[in-house]
């Protein structure tokens, strides 16, 4: 099993992120606190754990964000990134 | 609110239904024949020359095995049965490791009685947390294999934790150290809302249960 | 423009055999489509006993077109794609959400996407968004050069196979170029292995040309593309990625 079978992109991430943020965050730019990388979210390595999502700088592997949604409740770690640049008017 | 669209004909994944093993199926839980992989990052791939294993943290001295080191010591093989909170169960599984016992027998636990904890440390950054008390008494081991085969890196080999009377998110893949401590401090799934011990047949998934 | 996209319901009305594994659903949606190309949706089957699963699918059809089109490759032991190939019939619903996305889109008028040439390369079912952005810019009378590569396993497994030489044949600043990986027919000329540096070389357009490239698919084809043209020389910023995971889906 290789590890490109084990994940997808922010891509896939769209629809969760919009559950939280009422914008269009694929193309959200996300800084990393690792290696101050800037990319988009869709750039960022998705990892959809059956227990959570974690999404992954695609350069340092650094986890930017870390996301449950149990019993009622989103818990949201953005610890990893420094930045997150959200555009307010994207269709 | 809206009732909930049921797609006629849906019924994921094959989901089997013995009843003669009923009892063997905490609440909640279904049985798998599968072995699910749940990833959470990058797959590590340590080298085994620089592989170690580590006890350490508020004990009187460190402990350390290196990869060949680890292979010479006493060896169990069990068949156990897990569960994973995400609701699989696998039962008879077959793994081959060292018992915990085995490894803290370096450690003078008598004496630092107040150390009641451990967090678990693995290649890729993983964490979780385990009271002491549940690691030891034949209750958990490092398992280097898997149903007579070296554990394959996706199921967390060269080695994981292996602890099946919790949910098996405390049995922590690429496992490398235990840190033992005084105080509990919760690990990455536990700090996300996830139930702190996890007993599966007191359905302690979540935070609050 | 803030918004929180919300599940609704699709209705099938026509489902189609594009190839022996590959199945496209057409749906109605009750406030009809309005969609970029190369968004998608997200699908989510619930059983009876509330247990759901979900994945996300491109959407294929064009922002003009009046029903939504998902194509989904059925994986034998996966969990949706059996069920939407398989069990879902004409006449019944899909729940699902979108649509998703403003990163992997491509839009006639938006005046940034007009001035360099398109690089499309896509893995098996990755070609859906790519062929939602080829009927968008056919619809559009756009004129920018584009070259679609698409990786197939053979030609039998060709998606869109016909309407793809339709297009071509009514554009001549369109050039789909295949290449087919496990199995090619007798009289093939094509590509007959799998996406490499020399292929991207050969087929793509020369960096200097500043080309934007959207390529999708498997997860390691898409990974693969993208280094590829890195080292070519194309810049990073204009290569946009969107993977499926692992072959199928």
């Amino acid at each position: 099993m290789r590890d490109t079978d084990l994940r997808l992109d922010g891509n896939a991430a769209g629809g969760l992120l919009n559950e939280i943020f009422p914008f269009e965050m694929t193309s959200a730019e996300a800084t990393c606190g690792g290696c101050g990388a800037a990319k988009p979210i869709a750039e960022l390595m998705l990892y959809m754990h059956g227990m959570g999502s974690v999404l992954r700088c695609g350069g340092c592997d650094t986890v930017l964000v870390r996301i449950t949604h149990i019993q009622g409740f989103y818990r949201l770690d953005l610890s990893g990134m420094s930045c997150l640049k959200i555009a307010d008017n994207i269709h | 609110m809206a009732e909930q669209f049921i797609s006629r004909g849906f019924k994921g994944r094959a989901r089997v239904t013995d009843q003669t093993i009923k009892e063997r199926i905490p609440p909640g839980q279904y049985e798998t024949n599968e072995f699910p992989v749940l990833s959470a990052g990058p797959t590590p791939r340590p080298s085994l020359e620089r592989w170690d294993f580590q006890i350490y943290g508020e004990i009187a001295e460190d402990l350390k095995w290196t990869w060949s080191e680890f292979l010479k010591l006493p060896r169990e093989t069990m068949t156990v049965d897990i569960h994973c909170v995400t609701k699989w169960s696998k039962l008879d599984t077959v793994w081959t490791g060292v018992s915990v016992d085995t490894l803290l027998e370096g450690v003078d636990l008598d004496a630092q009685s107040d150390v009641g904890y451990l967090i678990v440390y693995c290649d890729g950054g993983y964490t979780t947390n385990l009271p002491l008390a549940d690691v030891r008494n034949g209750k958990a081991w490092i398992a280097y294999e898997y149903g007579g085969s070296p554990l394959a890196a996706e199921h967390g080999g060269p080695a994981r934790l292996l602890v099946p009377h919790l949910y098996f998110w405390k049995s922590a893949k690429w496992v490398r150290g235990f840190k033992l401590v005084k105080e509990n401090r919760q690990g990455f799934w536990e700090s996300a809302g996830y139930h702190n011990y996890g007993d599966p047949w007191k359905e302690q998934r979540y935070a609050g249960d | 423009m803030a918004q929180q996209l919300k599940w609704q319901l699709g209705t099938v009305v026509e489902i189609r055999q594009e190839t022996p594994s590959v199945k496209s659903l057409i749906l109605h949606l009750p406030g009809g489509t309005m969609h970029l190309a190369g968004q998608h949706v997200d699908v989510r089957l619930t059983a009876e006993d509330g247990y759901q699963a979900q994945r996300s699918y491109s959407i294929a059809s064009a922002p003009e077109d009046k029903y939504l089109m998902l194509t989904v490759e059925n994986v034998d032991d996966g969990e949706v794609s059996p069920y939407l190939t398989g069990v879902l019939q004409i006449g019944e619903q899909l729940e699902l959400r979108g649509p998703i996305g403003g990163y992997f889109v491509w839009s006639a008028s938006d005046a940034r996407d007009t001035s360099s040439p398109l690089l499309l390369v896509a893995g098996g079912s990755g070609v859906a968004p790519l062929m939602a952005m080829l009927r968008h810019r056919a619809n559009a009378g756009h004129k920018v050069p584009v070259k679609l590569l698409y990786s197939s396993r053979s030609y039998e497994d060709i998606i869109y196979r016909e309407e793809l030489e339709h297009l071509v044949e009514n554009d001549p600043s369109l050039r789909v170029i295949h290449t087919l990986t496990r199995q090619q027919p007798e009289d093939w000329t094509g590509y007959g292995r799998r996406i490499d540096r020399e292929m991207l070389a050969e087929a793509g357009w020369p960096a200097a040309d500043n080309p934007l490239v959207y390529t999708c698919g498997p997860t390691a084809l898409v990974e693969t593309v993208a280094n590829y043209l890195l080292e070519l020389g194309y810049e990073s910023e204009r290569i946009k990625t969107e993977r499926f995971g692992p072959t199928g889906g």
